[in-house]
């Protein structure tokens, strides 16, 4: 056997190795190429299984087109908006079960977590006359203190998640019912805090303008900042026309919204809490060392660990987390249908915020996803209810249709993740 | 290469319960030296390593690092002076793109938000000194090869400065060409002045990179070979045991004597 130094020819090609390392970030090949950039982008990721919401998008148009097909009534400013306002329970509680999917992990409670969160909140303000907006900041915390018990035995004893919520999404459902007591049904002050939720709408005209408007300065600022920045570092940025690009597909969309809400009752406050919930929730995962965190834990627990991660506190605090979503959830679910009752949480809930995350893009294998993608499932799946209900088809069908639906989805996902993996991208 | 050795064991022991693991063990590494330890299966290399880098504390013996005494109790302490360890197991996050890898635990932050583009421009030029060959710094650890995979680790174990490596087993499960670019790597963190230790089965490896070859057998040191002057043949008898003879005797004679 050879063994001398130069058997291990030297694989460096030193300007070879500069231009490997200074080569043009894959996800900005567009730059480089123009066009015909775009297409080639486009067909790699056709090929790695790397889609991101451009699935979702193209369900969210046929679901548009189907239903309006069958109803003319399906894409009218009363029934988008009312689509609007009835998907922030659920999209709130998606956005909680992300933060656990990142993990890899799921819980099963938020269903029964939302409901209780909604029985203490009418229990106090109603039944002992606590004020309102005190007894939404304890059903808040109280969501997420349980979500915090279940992280515990997660973390900290090493029982499976799955196990430990499936206990919690009985137990709080028990929980519940004996909180409502006897009646069963505590109705809320349509008036009051909780209520005002989902009735209350900025009736000026100006001001789902004036959000669109902020919004989308806001994103061009922001890649714009960016990209000088990068720009400065000597690090690949995104090219203007881009960042143009995506700032007025945004704006379209964004005034598209804005005026269908103004022709209906103007921009729903549940909505615009939902949006500062995606914002910020998006803030910490992708720009805070917290969410890196949770991505890393995501991919190996192993490296987390000898990386100095506490595994054990951001596991806890993720639990937490999906805890104090599933009870916000559960107030705008109360605000909703005006009242705690002893049907909250129940039935299909559960199935629709695991579907929702899923639809959206969320992978159920841990360390991928956004919260964004609550917003793009939830949107899915109460379309689909609506479309369903206008068409007056009963509740068994809706369940088998739902269920379907997250099927194809987990489906899709895992068929996913397989083409990633021979692409070499997960 | 310096006096003092960047890290010396002194006669170190370490007993699990019955078992003997290390006996007397004297090892040296000095700066810009590439120490090779080799040793079968069960001959204390991963037990010895584990010393150095904090996980289990030594019972008996001195480690002098830079020429004084110091107690190495945990891992922390180990980073603290400068010690930094590769495992076998990566311990990367595939979903995690190289930048991320590269800072994960110590990432750089501008008032409390992660500052990509300065941890981004500090990556390519820490890839760039190593010349270290990836297609992109922000593409997930999962896109790259085994060997660009090892590359990155042993980068991530670079950003603290350390003046001490110590890689277990970087070329086990790679092909030849990316033996062959982790190698390169090697020689790299040499001229760089670091101190390496190198854990290898591969003979091959260790006669291409290494400067001295420290034998362990049943826990104890079996000599400390230049590798310049020392055939393979001498190398593998010291790790089987096979050294009580004739020609290695004299072979042993001729390496003290040119000392």
């Amino acid at each position: 056997m050879n063994t001398e130094k130069t058997s291990t020819p030297p694989v460096v090609n030193p300007e070879a190795a500069h231009d490997a390392v200074t080569a043009v970030d894959p996800r900005l090949l567009v730059r480089e190429q123009g066009f015909a950039g775009y297409l080639t982008e486009f067909k790699r990721k056709l090929h790695s299984g790397d889609l991101g919401s451009i699935p979702v998008i193209i369900g969210l148009v046929i679901i548009a087109v189907v239903f309006q097909s069958l109803n003319s009534n399906f894409l009218s400013a009363q029934n988008l908006s009312n689509i609007a306002v009835t998907m922030v329970a659920t999209g709130m509680m998606a956005v909680g079960i992300i933060f656990v999917l990142l993990l890899g992990e799921i819980d099963l409670s938020v269903g029964s977590v939302s409901g209780v969160a909604g029985a203490i909140a009418a229990v106090l303000s109603v039944t002992h006359g606590v004020n309102e907006w005190l007894a939404v900041i304890i059903a808040i915390v109280s969501g997420a203190v349980i979500g915090a018990l279940h992280g515990f035995f997660f973390a900290r004893i090493g029982a499976p998640a799955f196990a430990v919520t499936l206990a919690g999404l009985l137990f709080w459902l028990g929980f519940m019912l004996q909180l409502l007591g006897d009646q069963g049904t505590i109705n809320l002050d349509g008036e009051g805090v909780i209520g005002k939720l989902t009735t209350y709408y900025f009736t000026d005209v100006a001001a789902a303008y004036g959000l669109a408007a902020v919004a989308v300065a806001a994103f061009f600022l922001s890649a714009f900042f960016d990209a000088r920045r990068r720009e400065a570092a000597g690090v690949p940025s995104r090219p203007l026309v881009d960042i143009v690009v995506r700032t007025v597909l945004l704006a379209v969309v964004a005034f598209a919204a804005a005026a269908m809400f103004n022709q209906y009752k103007g921009l729903p406050l549940a909505l615009v809490l939902f949006l500062v919930v995606l914002v910020a929730t998006d803030f910490v995962l992708r720009r805070t060392t917290y969410g890196r965190k949770i991505f890393a834990l995501g991919g190996s627990v192993e490296a987390s660990r000898r990386a100095g991660i506490n595994v054990t506190a951001v596991r806890i605090s993720v639990f937490s987390i999906a805890g104090t979503f599933a009870a916000i959830g559960g107030l705008f679910w109360a605000s909703k249908i005006a009242a705690a009752n002893q049907s909250a949480g129940a039935g299909d809930l559960l199935m629709n915020v695991i579907a929702a995350a899923v639809i959206g893009g969320t992978s159920l294998f841990g360390g991928r996803g956004r919260t964004w993608n609550a917003l793009l499932g939830v949107m899915v799946i109460v379309s689909i209810q609506y479309g369903l209900a206008l068409e007056g088809i009963a509740t068994p069908i809706q369940y088998m249709i739902t269920g379907g639906v997250l099927l194809a989805t987990v489906v899709i996902d895992s068929l996913t993740r397989k083409t990633q993996k021979t692409a070499g991208r997960a | 290469m310096s006096a003092t050795p960047v890290l010396a064991l002194r006669g170190v022991s370490k007993r699990f319960g019955a078992v003997q693991a290390l006996t007397d063990v004297e090892l040296e590494v000095h700066g810009g030296e590439v120490v090779a330890l080799v040793g079968d299966n069960g001959a204390g290399k991963s037990t010895l390593v584990k010393t150095i880098a904090g996980v289990h504390p030594i019972d008996e013996g001195v480690i002098e690092w830079e020429g004084r005494s110091v107690s190495i109790d945990r891992p922390h302490d180990a980073q603290n002076l400068g010690i930094a360890t590769v495992y076998q197991d990566l311990a990367l996050c595939d979903n995690i793109d190289v930048v991320g890898n590269l800072y994960l635990g110590r990432e750089i932050r501008k008032r409390g938000i992660l500052n990509e583009v300065e941890m981004e421009r500090r990556a390519r030029e820490l890839l760039d000194t190593l010349s270290i060959r990836i297609p992109s710094v922000r593409i997930p650890i999962a896109s790259l090869s085994g060997g660009q995979r090892q590359t990155v680790a042993i980068a991530r174990s670079m950003l603290g400065e350390p003046q001490l490596v110590i890689l277990d087993e970087p070329t086990a499960a790679l092909g030849v060409e990316q033996t062959a670019q982790v190698l390169d790597l090697v020689e790299r963190l040499r001229e760089r002045g670091h101190a390496v230790i190198l854990i290898s089965h591969n003979m091959a490896d260790v006669k291409a990179v290494a400067d001295k070859v420290a034998v362990l057998r049943l826990g104890r040191n079996n000599g400390v070979f230049d590798v310049k002057v020392t055939s393979q043949e001498e190398i593998i008898s010291a790790i089987t045991g096979a050294t009580d003879n004739a020609v290695t005797r004299r072979a042993a004679r001729t390496t003290e004597v040119q000392k």
